[in-house]
Formats: C-alpha cells, structure tokens, sequence
C-alpha cells in the first residue's frame, strides 16, 4: 500500500515525472472496472432513487410525489406479508444451511473422515448445479404426479401432506436454498480452518483439552471471519429469494402469490403491472433493509474479536 | 460424533509431554467410522437429487408417470431423450446451449478480466481515491442485484439495449465477489520486490502486468474465473427481465419455458426433455468443477486467508 518510490531516486531527473505517472498508473488497472461498474451499479441505484419520488398515471403523466411511494409502501400489507415471509425464512433456514455446513467442515477438518475429499467435492457439487435447475428438480420430486413423495404415498399406502401446499411452500424452498448452498458455506469454512496453525491444536491437546473445547476454543474464533462474511451473503441471499418460488410458480400456482417474497413483488409490480415508480420504492425499501442488517451483523460479528 | 472424542486425547495425552517433535508424524488423528456414516448422511442428501435426475433422464415420459422415481424404468430411453432434446422444435435448445455458452465466454471472461486488472490495482498501487474505490465495491455488495434489476431494464430498455445479447452481457461484467478475491489473492501472490526489479529494468506497467505478475496470480484467475462462469451459466433473473425473443435466451430461461409449456392450455407437456435438458446443463459445470478442482480449491484457501 506505500508508494514504491525508493529505487527511482538514483535518476534524478525522472524522479517527479515518474512518480506521477506511476500515481495514476493504478487507475489505467482498475478504471475499466470502474467504469462498468458505475453503467451497472451506480447509475440504476440513482436512477431508482429518481423513479421512487415520481407517479406516473394514464391521465395527468408523471408527477412529483415527493416520499408518497414510500408512505404507500410502509402501508401496504403485500409488501409486509412479503417481507415476513422473507424474514421467517431467514431466521429459520440460515442458521440450519450454516449449522450444517459447519458439522460438515469441522468433520472433514477433524481428518476423521474415510475418503475426505469424496465428501468435500461431492458435497459441494450441488453448487454448480443453476438454481432453475435445482427448483425444477426439487419441484418434480416434491411432486404428487410422477415424484418422491407421490412414490412413497403409493408404496406405503400413506398419504404425505404436499410439499408444494400453501401451509409448506415455503419449508420446500428452504430445502432447495439449502441444498444449494450447504456446500458452497462448507467450502468457505472449511478453506478457513485449513489455515489455523496445527500447533495450537496440538499445545491444546497436550493441556488435555478434548475435541469439543478445541472447537469452542480455537476453531470457531479462529474462522469468525469467514463465518460473519458466510451468514452476510446468506442474509442477502434470503431477502432476495426469487428464483425459487418464481420458478416453482408454474408447480404450485395457487401456493406462491405474485407478492409472495418482496422481489417477486417488485417483479410482478413492474412487469405485469407497469408500476414501474412503485416497484422501484419497493425495491430501495429491501436494499435498504438488507444493508442495515448485513452491517449490524458485521459490527458485531466483528466487534466479538475485540 | 461423540465416541469420536474419547479417543483422541487418550491417544494423543499420554506420549505427549515425553516426546513432542517425534510424535508430529503420528499425529494424524484416527479415523471414524461413526462420524463418516454421520457426515455420509449430508452426503446422500447432496447427491440423491442429481442421482434422480440421471436416473429419470433415462425414462420415456410413460415411464416416468409409471416407474419409481429412484430406480430405472421399463425402458432405457437416454439416448433417444438426448436426441429429441436437441432437435426439439427444430434445435432450439442448441440455439440456448450456444447462447449460454457466449455469455458465459464473453460475460466471465470480461467479468474475471476487469476483477484482474483492478484486484492487481488494488493490492500492489497507491493512487489517488483508491479509498473511495473500496468503499464503493464493498458497500455495493451489500446492494441486492434484483434491487437493481428494475432500474438497469428501464435504463437498457431507454438506450435501446433490451432484448438484445448485450442486456444479459454488460452486467454480468462486474463481479465485486471477484474483484474481491482478486484482490486479496495478489497482495499475498505477487512480491513488491519482483515488481520494482522489472520496472528497474525498464519493463512498462503492462509488459510487468503481463509478464510477471499475471503468472502468478494464475491459481486465483481459475477460481474466479469459475465462480464468475458459475453465476453466468446459472444465471436466471438478468435474462428473464431483459429477454422477450426466445431465440436469445440461455438454457436456464429455456428450460423454464419448456417446463411451463405443460401447464399452458393446447402446451404439449415435454417433462422427460426437461429432465434431460436440465441433465445436460448441469454436467460441464461439473465437468469444470472437478477437473480443476486443484486449482480453485487452493484459490479459493488464499482467499480466504485475509478473513
């Protein structure tokens, strides 16, 4: 990060000149990056900010409304019933995918395992595989027609209750999140605990610590980064669940709502209804929210350090 | 995964104080059944969706209506399912695999470039806003993309960009997560002395850039460069809002379409091509994966070493 200047100073002359140039230099490696992303991240942020304080209407055109898109929102119980939907999926399937994740990382860490890296790469592997691909799956097995559950309902004479009714559409797509990302956390834990020095395992076991306290003790602060960044992105993740029900939409067309999580709202508010203004308040509304929370849950994932 | 833990300190605890550096072979710890069959649990969780899919890939749509859904049907139809997949209405599917592969070459690949070029900038220059820089990435992550989706239509649709290649291309441009790894992976990789011998032997910045340092940042140029190919194979919610033809869609909106298909009035239901299309999208990917497992792996550990 310090200037690297010291060996230019045996040529006098070109001292000042090549210093500067050497200054900017840095922006002729990261101006193209910057550039699109101000074309891509910037401009539509400001642009949403510009469309949320406007009304466009049939009769009368577009209008300044000041924050009234706002005050609509805060009173609209679609944009509501959305987001506590979204927020009981948080709560709920966030610390199952990462619980999992982390048994699985600490497990193939411990170098108990038979065949570690068939587990690592085998776990991970669903990672890979496109979240339409993944719900369509899922869907078809869930199914009643020709899936799983409609298998096991014949052979064992039961009658399952439907994942993909209204009471349990939201528990399905859980399942498929976390399938999707189990491995994926695993990997990033697992990646983080490779670089904790074995020798304070080994001085911990010498004090006669067992492999609990060893976890409790050194593993888990050890890796907080990692786990702070992991439950990061999987908040985001949860508050912008789309794919998922959009997609199992076309299975369980009663069960998933066009506002069933804020985004497919936000969605089906600008292309089914042109209410592009509205549409862009609601989605400022859920970033806002999401930064809010990925920050809280950064102060204190961090502050714990300390 | 209890009994795992008695073991292991009785083992370790008592040659322990005697001899401490001959005892560092011999510290692998013992392996456990109990926990291997605990761990194989999430294992078969992971693989019994993609073991369905192949299995079903193998199926006539009769046969999937008819046969149990974790074991072969009546007939073995896989090849005839590959072949009507990619002829159906007249290789349509060809067309998405083709159009899919060129975001993915020209989307990740551009989105790895820049994420090189500026993780490089960021590690190894001191220029003037470079602060500002970060802030902006980092704090731009916590952005939700579909957040964004609405606005960059209205914006694309505005500069005449919708429904055109370039819609799903440009913003799959940017890659903070990359550009991130980039990043850390440089300032660890590429020493500041070897840089200031090559300037002090009169190497440009680009003739260093691409001489000396890009070398050495090749094992994190794979992992990003499959996680951006990751997230623009999969790649879903861009394309559906920026494409209405058909005809530019990537596999991923294709397969929705034919899935749909079924449940529109007069649509000719085509689940058997479904499971085989959604079989032959996922395997280059996993192709990808574990061929270059060494690489990303290793990639993917320097990465996270900053944390």
């Amino acid at each position: 990060m310090t200037t690297t200047s010291p060996p230019t100073t045996a040529s006098t002359p070109t001292v000042v000149h090549r210093r500067s140039r050497r200054r900017w230099t840095g922006w002729m490696f990261v101006g193209p990056f910057m550039a699109v992303f101000a074309l891509v991240f910037l401009a539509p942020i400001v642009y949403s900010l510009y469309l949320s304080v406007f009304r466009t209407q049939m009769v009368g055109g577009t209008t300044f409304v000041g924050l009234d898109n706002y005050a609509r929102a805060m009173s609209d119980p679609q944009f509501w019933e959305g987001l506590g939907r979204v927020s009981l999926f948080l709560v709920v399937q966030v610390p199952i995918m990462l619980g999992i994740a982390l048994l699985v990382a600490l497990a193939i860490d411990s170098g108990r395992l038979y065949g570690k890296s068939f587990f690592r790469i085998s776990i991970f592997m669903p990672y890979a595989v496109p979240a339409v691909v993944a719900s369509l799956m899922w869907g078809f097995m869930y199914g009643t027609r020709f899936g799983l559950v409609g298998n096991l309902n014949e052979a064992l004479g039961i009658s399952l209750p439907d994942p993909l009714s209204p009471g349990l559409v939201l528990a399905s797509i859980g399942n498929i999140v976390t399938w999707e990302f189990v491995g994926y956390n695993m990997l990033i834990f697992y990646a983080a605990l490779r670089v904790v020095p074995h020798s304070l395992y080994e001085a911990a076991e010498i004090d006669g610590a067992g492999q609990w306290r060893v976890i409790g003790a050194i593993k888990l602060p050890a890796i907080r980064g990692a786990l702070v960044i992991a439950t990061i992105f999987s908040i985001i993740g949860s508050f912008q669940l789309f794919n998922e029900p959009s997609i199992l939409q076309s299975l369980a067309p009663n069960a998933i709502t066009t506002a069933f999580t804020p985004n497919l709202y936000a969605y089906s508010l600008s292309f089914s209804g042109q209410q592009y203004n509205y549409s862009a308040t609601v989605a400022i509304i859920m970033g806002l929210i999401t930064m809010v929370i990925a920050y809280v849950v950064q102060l204190r994932g961090m502050r714990k350090e300390a | 995964m209890t009994t795992a833990t008695p073991a292991a300190p009785a083992a370790a605890r008592r040659p322990a104080p005697r001899l401490r550096t001959p005892r560092v072979p011999s510290a692998r710890p013992r392996r456990s059944t109990l926990l291997t069959v605990l761990t194989a649990i999430v294992l078969v969780y992971s693989l019994i969706p993609l073991v369905w899919l192949l299995i079903n890939a193998t199926k006539t749509q009769g046969d999937l209506f008819s046969s149990f859904g974790l074991w072969f049907g009546d007939s073995f139809a896989l090849w005839d399912n590959v072949a009507t997949t990619l002829t159906y209405d007249d290789g349509v599917f060809v067309r998405w695999l083709a159009n899919t592969v060129l975001y993915v070459v020209v989307g990740a690949g551009g989105a790895t470039f820049l994420a090189i070029l500026g993780g490089y900038a960021l590690a190894k220059f001191d220029f003037p806003g470079k602060r500002g820089v970060f802030a902006v990435v980092i704090g731009a992550v916590a952005v939700p993309g579909t957040a964004l989706a609405v606005p960059t239509f209205l914006m694309f649709s505005q500069m005449g960009l919708t429904n055109t290649p370039w819609a799903v291309i440009i913003p799959s441009l940017i890659s903070p997560f990359g550009l991130y790894l980039m990043w850390t992976f440089a300032a660890e990789a590429i020493p500041t002395e070897l840089l200031e011998a090559a300037r002090i032997d009169g190497a440009g910045e680009f003739r260093t850039f691409f001489r000396v340092s890009l070398p050495l940042l090749a094992p994190g140029i794979v992992t990003v460069l499959l996680f951006t190919m990751v997230a623009t194979w999969n790649n879903y919610f861009l394309p559906l809002i920026m494409l209405r033809d058909s005809s530019w869609y990537p596999l991923t909106l294709g397969l929705n379409a034919w899935n749909a298909q079924a449940a529109t009035a007069g649509g000719e239901a085509i689940f058997n091509l479904v499971i085989t299309g959604s079989l032959l999208t996922i395997v280059p990917l996993v192709v990808a994966f574990l061929l270059l497992q060494r690489f990303w792996q290793s990639g993917l550990a320097a990465g996270s070493v900053k944390e």
